[in-house]
Order: structure tokens, then sequence, then C-alpha cells
């Protein structure tokens, strides 16, 4: 017998995501200063007492900033896993469940998408839509949706020839029934853990593609962008970008340690 | 010959399809690309002769056939705000851009090869759990963000290299090559560390395996067994992950060029996509993607060279 490891990958995941979680909570009721005031005096302040993360080259106060900005990405992120693993898991639980030429055509469509690198195709997505907010969210999920499909397939189609499906329905179970009161529970751990990825993934675009300038557009604030703004300054003053790059780095690590500790947890 | 004869029919086959959507994608744009390029003041008349020239009055299926035949003889249309041919635009960006992924690429190979098999062989130990912890904390780094980074430690702190400062393949080959150094780095940090994550694991999985014991029960030397028999079995599964990651690198250079000023085919892709420039925003997707596809079928290749059962198999 193996002696029973400590799950620290569950453990530290989950603290760092609920400390990120916290902190933008704290930006949702306050901030310190309005993040969008600027103020000549304050231009470059370093990290002091009064603006803990320094102030950018309009004056503002960057601490501010970055919990209006983690609020943001936490909020793209969080609304492109809803979005896009739940329509990827409904497709991955009705093609892996009941098979048949749709789900033949759907994989193999799903195959040539899923080789492809999601940036591109969130980039072609967002040439077609346009940059903001909720195009982004609608971009990335689209993207996601293929690999949420896959994973829930191959799961439906590992769980459907067990027992227990079998005799639910001998009872007369409904096949709705089974996939999602059944089937759905015992796959819980991998669709979590791959729900996690998903946020890691997203977040991590999301940052790239405000960066570019094409993501998230003022006045809502944003990590990347935040980044893109203050690099020209970057040797006078690094806070303006190291506390935001940290932030995007707290989200995503938190998360894809938090996938890895799902993932150990469900025994795979 | 049979399995390269099917695989090339499945690329064939994906390529068009993709080249379809792409291009299905582009032409339901709301706004119309004649109206775009004469600008608000033409007349309903111009704009009518206009999208007559440019074939937009025909169905999207003929008009997608008329592309594609261009586009097979180099000919990708011409862009709105450069008002110069598309391949013409490109010529210049393709190479910055290969160069670029290549140097990544090797970068890659050569630390996460090392690596991977040093931490599986130490499985356990301090070394591959500091490194396991480094590797996870790397993974999480936006790429844009580990660009920054470097410039500031290594071209503004330690001025290793000057930021900003590119230097053109004509100028100079070396000076260009040393210029591409950062940001390749910066691009193949982060998937070295997945790299190396999937070589460990691969590595530690053929070590569980028979045959490993025997043949180190039959007198082979750790370094035998791990060169002559474990490696070409761990290296199945990682070669896939090689082919996903070139077109990572090629999707990631887009970010990166705008970190470090290169003038590739990213910095043109925002610019396009930011001018609503849809001809070169099309030339270069479907570059990427042909790219993207075609690797795909080398590794498909590779992998039935490299392990026979699957040609079988399939």
């Amino acid at each position: 017998m193996k002696k029973k490891e400590k799950n620290y990958n569950l453990i530290l995941g989950a603290s760092i995501a609920l400390f990120m979680f916290l902190f933008l909570m704290i930006g949702v009721f306050y901030t310190p200063y309005d993040p969008d005031a600027m103020s000549g005096s304050a231009k470059f302040a370093p990290p002091s007492l009064s603006h803990i993360f320094g102030c950018d080259h309009f004056g503002r106060d960057i601490f501010s900033r970055v919990l209006k900005g983690t609020g943001t990405t936490f909020f793209v992120a969080s609304a492109t896993v809803i979005l896009g693993g739940g329509i990827g898991i409904i497709v991955g639980a009705f093609t892996g469940y009941f098979g048949g030429w749709i789900d033949e055509v759907l994989m193999r469509f799903n195959d040539a998408v899923v080789s492809f690198p999601n940036i591109l195709l969130a980039l072609v997505f967002i040439s077609i839509l346009g940059p903001g907010k909720y195009n982004v969210i609608l971009a990335l999920a689209i993207v996601f949706i293929p690999s949420f499909a896959r994973i829930t397939r191959s799961e439906f189609l590992s769980q459907k020839e067990m027992d227990y499906v079998k005799s639910a329905r001998l009872m007369g179970v409904s096949h709705l029934r089974i996939m999602f009161v059944h089937i759905f529970p015992n796959i819980l751990p991998s669709v979590l853990s791959m729900a996690a990825i998903g946020f890691n993934n997203a977040v991590l675009a999301e940052a790239g593609m405000s960066y570019l300038g094409i993501g998230v557009q003022p006045p809502d604030a944003s990590l990347g962008r935040m980044l893109s703004e203050t690099q020209t300054y970057l040797m006078n003053a690094p806070w303006c970008a190291i506390f935001p790059g940290l932030a995007v780095i707290g989200l995503a690590l938190g998360f894809s340690l938090l996938s890895d500790g799902l993932l150990k947890k469900g025994g795979k | 010959m049979k399995y390269i004869v099917k695989k090339a029919g499945t690329l064939i086959i994906t390529l068009l399809i993709v080249s379809f959507l792409s291009f299905f994608a582009f032409s339901i744009i709301p706004g119309d690309a004649a109206r775009s390029r004469l600008g608000t003041e033409a007349t309903q008349e111009q704009v009518e002769a206009l999208q007559k020239e440019m074939g937009l009055d025909k169905p999207v299926l003929v008009q997608y056939g008329n592309w594609l035949k261009n586009f097979i003889t180099g000919d990708m249309g011409e862009s709105y705000s450069y008002s110069m041919p598309v391949s013409d635009l490109l010529k210049d960006k393709i190479p910055i851009t290969v160069a670029l992924t290549l140097l990544s690429f090797f970068l890659i190979l050569l630390i996460s090869i090392p690596l991977g098999i040093f931490t599986a062989q130490h499985e356990g130990k301090w070394l591959d759990r500091a490194l396991m912890v480094l590797n996870q904390v790397v993974m999480s780094v936006p790429g844009f963000f580990l660009g920054i980074l470097i410039t500031f430690v290594f071209g503004l702190v330690l001025k290793w290299f000057t930021p900003g400062a590119y230097v053109s393949i004509s100028e100079s080959f070396s000076g260009f090559l040393s210029y591409l150094i950062p940001p390749s780095v910066a691009i193949a940090l982060p998937r070295c560390a997945m790299g190396v994550k999937m070589l460990r694991s691969s590595v530690i999985s053929q070590m569980e395996k028979d045959y490993v014991r025997t043949a180190l029960a039959r007198g082979n030397s750790g370094h035998q067994v791990m060169y002559g028999h474990v490696l070409k079995n761990a290296l199945l599964p990682v070669l896939t992950f090689w082919g996903m990651t070139i077109a990572d690198i090629v999707a990631n250079s887009i970010i990166i060029e705008q970190v470090f000023t290169i003038p590739g085919m990213g910095s043109l892709l925002i610019t396009s996509i930011s001018n609503r420039d849809y001809p070169v925003v099309l030339g270069i997707i479907m570059l990427i993607a042909a790219l993207v596809i075609v690797i795909n079928f080398i590794v498909d290749i590779l992998y039935g060279k490299i392990d026979p059962r699957i040609r079988v198999e399939q």
C-alpha cells in the first residue's frame, strides 16, 4: 500500500484561488481611490503607504486599478467557462451517450478544431465580432466548446457501458435522467478539473487579447491593457507592469494547481 | 504506403473544410468590403460596380472557388488599407516569423528533453520536486508578461540587448538572430515547462514496464536501458505534443512580436484586425492553418514510421 500523500496541489490551488477571489471581491465594494481618477502630482509615484502599488503615467492608483482589472478578468473567464463549458458538456454528453453519425461528424470537426491554437481561433472570432468584453467572452466560449465536448464525450462513452446504467435503464429510467442524474455526478471530478484548466486558459487568453488592444476595451479596467500601456515606462516605473502581471499569474496559477489537484483527487 | 495516402486524403479534406469555414466566416461579416473601400461618399452605382469587379455579387461558393484558385497560385487578393497585393505584404514578414518559430522550437527541445529525462530519473528527490514547482509557476505566466520581464531584467537593467532596436535580415543576419533570442526565450519557457512535465511522466510510466526490468536484469546499465529502450517509447506520446507546440508557438509569436516590436506576421495580423483589412487577416489565418495541418500530417507519418503498430491498426 502506498502511503496516502497529502494533495498539496489542491490545497495550494484552492488557497490561491480563494485569495484572488477575496481580493477581487474587495474591488467590487471598495477601492481606495477612483481607478480612473488622474492626479498630476502622483504621476509615477512609487509604491508607498498611500499608494501601496504605486501610480501609473496618469497618476492613477495602481492598486485600485488592479482590483478592478482582476474583477474584469475573473468575470470574463468565469462567463467563458460557464458558457463554453455548459454547451460543450451538453454536446459531449449527447454525442457520447447516443453515438451515431452525428457523433462521428462532430468528432471529426472537433479533431480539426482542437489541433488549432486557442488564441488564434479567438482572434478570428474577434476580428469578425469586433473587440469588447462580451465579444471576448463569446469568442473564447466558442473556442472552448470542442475541448469540453471531447472530454465529456469520452467520459460518457466509458460510463454508459457500466452496470449501473444498464440496470437503471431496465428499471425504466429515461435517457435524460440517466445522463444528468446518474452519470453526471460520477464524472464530476473530471468536469471540475476541466473547468479549472479552462478558466486558467481563459485568463491567459483574455490578458493576451487585452494586451494586444483587441480584448476588453476602456472604460472596463483590464490587466492586459494596463501592461501594454505602461510597458514604455518599464525602466522608470517597473511597478506599473509588475503588479498587474502578478495578478494575472495569481489567477492562472491558482486555477491550474486546482485542476491538477482535482485530477489527483479523482484518482487519475 | 496505404497509411500515407489515407492520411494525405484527410489532410486535403481538413484543409478544404478549414479554408471554407474561414472564408465563409469573413464573408458574412456585416459591412460591405466594396463600400468600406470607397468610403461613405461613394454613390450606390459606384459601390455596385466595384462589387461586380471584386466578384462580391456572386454566390459565396463561387467566390470561395475563385479565391481558392487564386490562393493556390499565390494570389491572396489585395489589402484594403495598404492597396497592395497581400502576398507582397506577407513576403517580407514570413521569414521573420518562421525564424522566430524555429528558434523557439529549437530552444524547447534543447531544454525540455534533458530536463525531462533528468527529473524522471530523480523522481521524488528534492531537485525534481523543486523543478516541478518551478514548472507549475512558469506554465501560468502569460508569455507576454514573461517578455516584459525579460525586457526589464536583461534589456533595461543588465543591458544585454536593446529593446525595440530591431535588426532586419538584410542589415545583418547575426544581429537579426541575436535580436530574436530574448523573444524566443519568452515563447519557449512556458512550453518547455509543459514539455518537461509530459516527457517526465511518459518516461516514468515506461520505467515501470516489464521490458525495463528484464533489460536491467540482463545486466544492461541504467544508461543503456534509458537511451536504448525507454526513450524511444517515451518519446512517442511527446511527439504529438511537439507537433501541437509548433502551432502554439506561431500563435503566441503574434503576441510576443508585439512585446518586442518585431515586424513579423503577428504584428501585421493585429493591425489588420484593427483596420478590418479582411484579405490580409484571411491570408495570414489560412497560412497558419495550413502550417498547423501540415505539421499534424507530418507527426502522423512520423508516428507510423516509429511505431508500426499504428499503421496496422488504422
